[in-house]
């Protein structure tokens, strides 16, 4: 019977904060949130969890620093220590600023593209998804909440919306 | 308004005169003639015996000593330059070497600190200026603090000028191009004596430490007036005054690394030179200007200071201590890859010598605020910011020591009293001075247009 929700649609940022401040006062559960652009602060007072995308990047770079380590090593010093040019390829320190270029590069080419990679899988984004938007305007100009409701309250739910300032309000059945 | 506790003005002073009792005594207590040095010498002998038979372990480790003493005799004074056809003179000639090198150390030292300490000064100073020219809004509400640090730049200026002074009139062999009899016998210097000589260098000197002081002093005093002025018109002279410190700035400092630093070892050359200073000394200035401000709001001066100013600084401390290891790296890995004898005889020395301080800085100013700031969480954590402050600050003065004594002290450098109490002595002068400053003027600018926008500034 939860599946049931109530679309709010404003037309302006301040008021759709305004109108989420007031739905979390009265404990009612936000569902989504949809925006045409990113709305500052909104994510701290939905009260969403802060993101540990950075972090995964973090360990991303150090995989890519140790491939580069492990791949140099092997190539340069391990299996074909050649004498190119007076290097000194006999233990990777001593080789070692030849190879902080490289190190470099794919600690950047790791941690970014993996966590883009990431962000892509978390947030459910590929070529052919099908696009969830309820309202085709709130890639424009228009803002939706979406305030899930059961048979008891969305009376007082509806009415708490119409005071915040929305435009227009539905009860949408999941 | 901020006072300047009694306390911390006590400190000040005891770390100054703390500072020059061990000066003195480093000075006094130099070998004063080639004799007591030979006999010191002579006693240490059975010890650098053990040492060289450690080096001599790999053949790679020999091949740099030898190349080593090459250079040294090369660099050296002429007064050994015949060293090694003489095997009978070598002695002789080895103890008059590490007679100038320890009659240079006390020398070495108060020069390393006083021109650190100057330097940190001015780079704050510049990044004060680059708030003004950019139009910054979130710094606005520190920027008395700035102003405070840049107060020392004349000081810290006058110390720096005056040891130069005495460099050339031959009171210490910190900068070897002034030596006559030395330029006598190396072509190379005399080749470039157009540029270095003692009175186009002390002109310059003069050139860049009264650009900086004036403009430093002008643009510090209209924002002062501005707190009565409350029409935009010193607002936008500072932005112009400002915008033309930092060309005048870029263009001198440059030629001061060249002139001050790098002319150390004449026959070494290097074109990021000027920006590899310039990272270290902006970077030492902002966290200075950190650190400050951290003191200033523990005491409960700085109430309109959020973590959030404290998180851009840190940020500007993670970022430019990677821009100065960037530097560091790009000279050393051109240098080390194409191995061309005359530029790498710089880092030979270095290595050879200077390992301990030489690698360790790199961890200091790169490996630890590269772990420690990269978190966001922490860069707002006083504490933190303290603890990485610090240990960038120790890093950049190694940093200039390892710039400077390799060239001045070569193998017989130590950090012991003269480079501590000199470090001292300079310390106590610039947090004299910086709070003395700071206890003059309220701690708030008034009538900057940003004052508003910074003090609710929040990331």
């Amino acid at each position: 019977m939860a599946t049931k929700v109530i679309q709010a649609i404003y037309t302006d940022d301040d008021i759709l904060m305004n109108a989420v401040k007031s739905v979390k006062e009265n404990k009612y559960h936000i569902e989504e949130i949809y925006t045409p652009f990113p709305v500052h602060g909104l994510d701290k007072l939905m009260g969403l969890p802060h993101t540990r995308l950075a972090i995964t990047s973090f360990l991303y770079g150090l995989v890519g620093l140790t491939v580069a380590v492990v791949m140099m090593n092997f190539i340069m010093i391990e299996d074909w220590p050649q004498n190119i040019g007076g290097k000194p390829s006999f233990s990777y320190i001593q080789n070692m600023p030849a190879f902080v270029p490289i190190m470099f590069e794919l600690t950047v080419f790791f941690a970014a593209h993996l966590m883009v990679i990431t962000f892509y899988m978390r947030s459910k984004l590929w070529p052919f998804k099908k696009a969830e938007n309820p309202d085709s305007r709130t890639t424009d100009d228009r803002f939706l909440m979406e305030v899930s409701v059961n048979e008891k309250n969305y009376q007082q739910v509806t009415e708490l919306i119409y005071k915040s300032g929305a435009s227009e309000i539905k009860l949408k059945e999941n | 308004m901020y006072k300047m506790s009694k306390k911390l003005q006590l400190a000040a002073i005891i770390l100054m005169i703390v500072g020059a009792v061990g000066l003195i005594y480093s000075f006094v207590s130099t070998p004063t003639n080639v004799q007591e040095v030979e006999e010191m010498l002579a006693h240490d002998e059975h010890h650098g015996e053990e040492e060289a038979s450690a080096t001599q372990q790999s053949e790679m480790n020999q091949n740099h000593k030898s190349l080593s003493h090459d250079d040294e005799s090369h660099m050296g004074e002429a007064k050994h330059d015949n060293h090694h056809s003489e095997a009978s003179g070598h002695e002789k000639s080895h103890a008059e070497h590490v007679y100038d090198q320890l009659k240079n150390k006390p020398w070495s030292a108060i020069y390393t600190s006083s021109l650190f300490f100057f330097l940190l000064a001015v780079g704050a100073f510049t990044f004060y200026a680059i708030q003004n020219a950019s139009q910054a809004g979130w710094s606005p509400v520190i920027f008395r603090v700035m102003e405070g640090i840049s107060k020392y730049i004349l000081p810290g200026g006058i110390i720096v000028f005056v040891i130069l002074v005495l460099s050339t009139f031959q009171l210490n062999h910190l900068f070897i191009w002034m030596d006559p009899s030395v330029v006598e016998h190396d072509e190379i210097i005399r080749n470039k004596t157009g540029y270095l000589n003692d009175s186009f260098f002390l002109i310059r000197a003069a050139i860049y430490i009264i650009g900086w002081v004036l403009l430093s002093r002008v643009i510090v005093k209209n924002s002062r007036k501005q707190d009565e002025n409350p029409s935009l018109k010193l607002h936008k002279k500072n932005f112009k005054l400002s915008a033309i410190y930092l060309v005048f700035f870029i263009v001198t400092e440059s030629m001061m690394s060249w002139d001050w630093i790098m002319s150390i070892d004449t026959h070494w050359f290097s074109t990021l030179f000027g920006w590899y200073v310039f990272a270290s000394m902006f970077v030492a200035g902002i966290t200075t200007i950190a650190l400050v401000t951290i003191y200033l709001k523990s005491r409960g001066y700085l109430e309109f200071v959020n973590n959030s100013h404290i998180h851009d600084l840190a940020k500007f401390m993670f970022g430019i201590s990677i821009f100065w290891t960037y530097l560091w790296f790009s000279q050393f890995l051109l240098i080390w890859y194409s191995n061309i004898p005359e530029e790498a005889v710089y880092y030979i020395a270095r290595f050879n010598d200077y390992q301990l301080p030489f690698l360790g800085m790199v961890v200091l100013n790169f490996v630890f605020p590269l772990l420690v700031l990269i978190n966001s969480d922490f860069k707002r954590v006083n504490w933190i910011v303290v603890m990485s402050g610090i240990i960038i600050l120790i890093g950049h003065y190694l940093n200039f020591f390892v710039m400077i004594m390799p060239g001045t002290v070569g193998e017989s450098w130590f950090i012991g009293i003269p480079e501590i109490s000199s470090i001292l002595l300079i310390l106590g002068l610039f947090i004299f001075i910086v709070f003395k400053a700071i206890s003059s003027v309220p701690l708030l600018a008034k009538n900057n247009p940003y004052i508003e926008e910074s003090k609710h500034f929040h990331y």
